[in-house]
């Protein structure tokens, strides 16, 4: 069982400040910040969906994976003036929904999901295992989206030295990196 | 791979990301359709010769301004639905607040028009080539805000794709509205809206599937 801190009201509009801060940060290029940002929102993710896919508990780290990368790919759609909780929750929920109906048809949907900005309520820190192989997901990409990121993402070049070794110029290492985390996405939605 | 590894992987040299991404794609959308529009519709339908004297006739601006504001309402409207968590609010009822003031107008304009000229106000001249043209002048704003909100992301595709059809239906009636002769205010309710309809049936239908992310 994942460990679950739960909140109290005012620690829970204290996470929305000290998430909303990194957050902001992180769009604005801040690594660090954003790095922090998606590990404590990563446990966050895992206390909600975990609580609400109770049935399918082997589902939770795959689903917590795949929130994390469609929060990162659409993240040019969170607007400052917006609580993070909101922009948040209304897609962990979208993508739960897109599962339940993916898994179990309209019954799952049943379920009450209406309880309003609780995604920061809870945090579970220890991750189960992933079932998904996102690693190898990441190997089908085609070459021109994959090496970006192996380079940028997972080995830390620079955008600079990944062009130089791959032979792409430097912006389409960029788009490569881009497209490819958008392909990912795709494909972890075509694996459940 | 591990959850923490996907985390420092997504979180590795993040480059910054531009403010307004919503409203500005949205606005190329406009930006690109419109022009493609009009020029189709100048071209393949003809501006109106009579436009310069059509400017001070008060029905004539209704045609333009109606369909002007249901695009305008039908832009906040996807404006909205494209960004996670953000409510639509009054945008709704806004795209339809224009159709109902056309409505009175032509429920007055209908009983206060002597019988026998009622079906000339309702049928025109042109009322089998209004739905369609109007369909045809939305589709470059319609693909546009489909492509807009697909690189955003709706967690409502239905009514993303509806308000999307709002927005392409308006600007395509306005566009429009400078080649149509028509008039009177029945036509505008009948004709005008049904052609409005029609990429919001589409939009709704095409929202869930082509939307999906």
């Amino acid at each position: 069982m994942p460990r679950i801190n739960t909140g109290s009201p005012s620690t829970l509009s204290d996470t929305e400040t000290a998430l909303r801060g990194l957050f902001l940060k992180g769009l604005a290029g801040d690594a660090a910040a954003y790095h922090a940002f998606l590990r404590q929102l990563s446990s966050h993710l895992r206390a909600f969906l975990g609580k609400r896919l109770f049935g399918w508990p082997d589902e939770v780290e795959d689903l917590v994976q795949e929130c994390l990368l469609a929060m990162h790919n659409q993240r040019h759609t969170y607007q400052p003036d917006q609580p993070l909780t909101a922009w948040v929750q209304a897609i962990a929920r979208y993508k739960m929904i897109d599962l339940l109906r993916a898994k179990a048809g309209r019954e799952a949907l049943h379920e009450p999901l209406d309880d309003d900005l609780a995604v920061f309520a809870h945090s579970a820190i220890d991750a189960s295992d992933a079932r998904r192989d996102l690693g190898g997901l990441l190997d089908t990409l085609p070459d021109r989206q994959r090496l970006p990121i192996v380079h940028v993402k997972l080995e830390g070049l620079s955008v600079a030295e990944t062009a130089q070794r791959t032979g792409m110029s430097e912006s389409a290492v960029k788009v490569g990196i881009h497209r490819g985390l958008k392909a990912l996405a795709l494909r972890m939605r075509g694996d459940k | 791979m591990k959850t923490d590894d996907l985390v420092s992987m997504l979180a590795s040299q993040v480059a910054p990301v531009a403010r307004g991404a919503a409203t500005h794609r949205l606005v190329l959308a406009l930006m690109v359709g419109v022009p493609l529009s009009a020029t189709f519709m100048a071209i393949a339908f003809g501006v109106r010769h009579d436009l310069l004297e059509a400017l001070f006739l008060p029905m004539f601006w209704v045609k333009v301004i109606f369909p002007l504001a249901v695009a305008a309402a039908g832009f906040v409207a996807v404006q909205r639905l494209a960004r996670p968590g953000v409510r639509v609010g009054g945008a709704f009822p806004a795209i339809l607040a224009p159709v109902l003031a056309v409505w009175v107008l032509a429920t007055i304009a209908w009983v206060a028009a002597p019988a026998d000229a009622r079906a000339a106000m309702l049928w025109g001249q042109t009322w089998r080539a209004c739905v369609i043209s109007i369909f045809v002048l939305a589709l470059p704003v319609f693909v546009g805000a489909m492509c807009a909100l697909k690189g955003l992301a709706p967690t409502r595709p239905r009514l993303a794709g509806a308000a999307a059809g709002a927005l392409a239906g308006g600007a395509g009636a306005a566009v429009y509205a400078l080649h149509c002769p028509e008039l009177t205010a029945p036509f505008l309710a009948v004709w005008y809206v049904s052609g409005m309809t029609l990429p919001v049936v589409v939009g709704a239908l095409l929202g869930p599937r082509f939307l999906r992310w």
